[in-house]
């Protein structure tokens, strides 16, 4: 059990800036998810924390103890990796007790130890075994075996599912789930699919580009993304955008002539003001055309999911997924009206990328990171 | 449409492969075979390649019987596992530290691998110069007291010359392998066990030994063949210590040389040549079937 508290934290190869000061608060015992696109600089933040990157400026403490000179060992982390890195010369038992081996436990412990840790990952019948003979789950399991043996107070989780296939994935998500709970040590879990994400974290971190996108629940992070990167990052088939401007009124926007209607107290705000606007496929509704209060749109294409169906339709050039349900049919071509509740639109900044009704958290977040538009 | 080239000329690849062919005549097999037949004949008093007299097995009986050849064989045992030891140990520790990447790790790579690069005599050249007791660099130790060093009175000492010489120029060699095979371990794995909270020392035991077995023993078998039979070996002792002092460096490859070429006994000469090939040969076999058993490959 640790907090893990980060200030400022900057990572540069040569000129080349990865990480533009990052701060970070996590407390003891959550789980919390860093997601982000490859290159976002969120497993040089995880590894940084563990100890395996140089911090180029900041501080990082683990439970109130600065480590930015300790060795990986003394930090008390242990890691999972991308790649499992399993020593291939060990079988599975010396591979789990190497940290224990290392740290010279005594014989009787370290193998009373061994068959408890291979009890809880469901390993006992594979302990004589070479990471050669093991399939994929199995080596994860092993991966994982070998960091909750040490007792860590943080668990660091380096993309650990990307290798293995979508139904091994789901299983081993809720076996990451079962175990934090059972034993509670705080986790820092980096990954790039949003389902793993939403589905670990207690808390969840956005990263974009050596920024700090957004931090919250993943509930709120879907619901109230503070920058249309976030916007766009979570959510499947992506939230659907369209560049328009707040009308002097601040009632609505047009999308291709039509009037949608907005917050007016937030649209009274920024009258006037050129906006990126967003909604979710699923708040999308599929009218007959020339249904009042809708777009007319083009069936450009259908997606059938067995349990629904995405609808992409084409208001004048701009495709907008719709999460249609069964009983709606549509054929390709056809004409139909697209209703977007004004409950559910997302106003950005188009200058900022940043979200119009976050003003409190605008101001607060503006200085500690800059946004891609 | 046959894009082939075929060449029907018969003289033409002939001519091509003659530079080689005569190369491995002249070098290879005509010394092969002259070895072979002095050793089961016995040298013309006056020399001179005459009538020579098959005498069968006489000159290996010889050789067995002389107290001074067993001498040498023990010589060079020393020396070849010494030799081997040394520069092997000195190349995988200074492997670790350039893999490790501390600073200025790519200047050291690059100037860790010349020595191999300098002929032997050279070396030894160098080295006598350095290590001369009188007038070398290392001449200050015999201020502080007389002969504390001093290859040409001591046999002891000058091992020592010929073994350092010898590993200098090997660690080269020995490093570049071993830095390559370091760099194909995986770096997720040392970064697995530094969380695992070994430290450099410990990892180096635990993982990249075992995982650097194959290339280990593959250099094992090189070192301790050029050690024990090598020219680098005849052309360290020749320049440095001539076999001397009292034959303490007249290991078997520089004993067969000047026994030949100084003594003219092209008899017992090519009677040790062959018994020192049979000796490389259970050496070999020996590794191979003991050693490589132990090895793990991926």
């Amino acid at each position: 059990m640790a907090e893990i508290n980060i200030r400022n934290v900057r990572k540069s190869y040569g000129r080349t800036q990865i990480l533009h000061g990052v701060d970070l608060d996590f407390k003891s015992g959550e789980f919390v998810v860093i997601l982000g696109p490859s290159g976002c600089g969120k497993s040089t933040l995880l590894r940084m924390i563990a100890g395996l990157e140089e911090i180029s400026a900041g501080e990082i403490s683990i439970d109130g103890t600065v480590v930015n000179n300790l060795e990986p060992r003394d930090r008390g982390c242990s890691m999972v990796f991308q790649n499992y890195a399993l020593y291939p010369h060990m079988n599975v038992a010396a591979n789990i007790g190497y940290a224990l081996k290392v740290a010279g436990v005594p014989r009787a412990e370290r193998d009373r130890r061994i068959s408890e840790t291979a009890r809880v990952v469901g390993l006992e019948e594979m302990l004589d075994r070479k990471p050669a003979q093991l399939s994929g789950g199995q080596r994860q399991r092993v991966a994982m075996g070998r960091a909750i043996i040490r007792e860590p107070k943080v668990f660091l989780f380096d993309e650990p599912l990307s290798n293995l296939d979508a139904k091994l994935r789901v299983q081993m998500r809720v076996e990451i789930r079962r175990l934090h709970k059972r034993l509670s040590a705080t986790s820092v879990f980096v990954t790039h699919d949003q389902v793993e994400a939403m589905t670990l974290a207690d808390k969840l971190i956005v990263m974009n580009k050596g920024h700090v996108e957004q931090v919250g629940t993943p509930l709120e992070i879907y619901h109230r993304p503070r920058t249309r990167f976030v916007g766009t990052f979570i959510g499947s088939p992506a939230m659907n955008f369209f560049d328009s401007t707040i009308a002097p009124s601040g009632k609505f926007v047009l999308l291709d002539g039509i009037q949608i209607a907005i917050d007016p107290v937030l649209g009274r705000d920024n009258a006037d003001n050129a906006v990126s606007a967003g909604i979710r496929p699923e708040h999308c509704r599929l009218v007959k055309a020339g249904t009042a209060n809708s777009v007319p749109a083009t069936v450009d294409f259908v997606e059938e999911l067995g349990s629904g169906r995405n609808v992409h339709v084409d208001i004048d050039g701009t495709i907008f997924a719709v999460s249609g349900d069964e009983s709606q049919l549509f054929e390709t071509g056809a004409t139909v009206g697209l209703q977007l509740p004004s409950e559910h639109i997302h106003l950005f900044s188009r200058d900022t990328g940043l979200r119009l009704d976050d003003a409190p958290a605008l101001k607060h977040n503006t200085n500690q990171s800059t946004v891609a538009a | 449409m046959n894009k082939r080239a075929v060449f029907k000329s018969r003289w033409l690849p002939i001519l091509f492969a003659l530079p080689q062919l005569l190369l491995i005549f002249f070098f290879f097999y005509w010394p092969a075979t002259s070895v072979l037949t002095w050793a089961f004949s016995l040298e013309p008093a006056f020399g001179g390649a005459g009538d020579r007299l098959f005498v069968g097995w006489d000159n290996f009986r010889d050789v067995f019987a002389d107290r001074e050849y067993w001498q040498s064989v023990a010589l060079s045992l020393v020396f070849a596992f010494t030799a081997t030891a040394l520069s092997m140990f000195i190349a995988f520790v200074l492997a670790i530290c350039v893999d490790r990447q501390l600073k200025g790790s790519g200047i050291f790579r690059f100037f860790y691998i010349w020595p191999y690069a300098i002929a032997a005599p050279a070396v030894g050249l160098a080295f006598r110069f350095i290590f001369a007791p009188e007038s070398g660099l290392i001449a200050v130790v015999n201020t502080w007291s007389p002969d504390l060093w001093n290859p040409a009175k001591f046999g002891s000492h000058a091992m020592i010359l010929v073994i350092i010489c010898f590993a200098w120029k090997w660690i080269g060699y020995n490093f570049i392998f071993m830095t390559a095979g370091l760099q194909s371990i995986p770096r997720s794995l040392i970064e697995a066990s530094s969380m695992d909270g070994s430290g450099p020392v410990r990892r180096a035991i635990d993982l990249q030994i075992p995982l650097l077995a194959p290339t280990l023993f593959f250099l094992l078998v090189l070192n301790l063949t050029e050690s024990f039979v090598g020219p680098d070996t005849y052309g360290i002792v020749d320049l440095t210590t001539e076999g001397g002092p009292n034959g303490a460096t007249n290991v078997m490859v520089y004993r067969i040389v000047s026994e030949a070429f100084q003594g003219l006994n092209y008899s017992g000469a090519a009677s040790q040549s062959l018994i020192l090939i049979g000796l490389i040969m259970v050496f070999t076999f020996i590794q191979f079937r003991f050693v490589e058993r132990r090895v793990h490959y991926k």
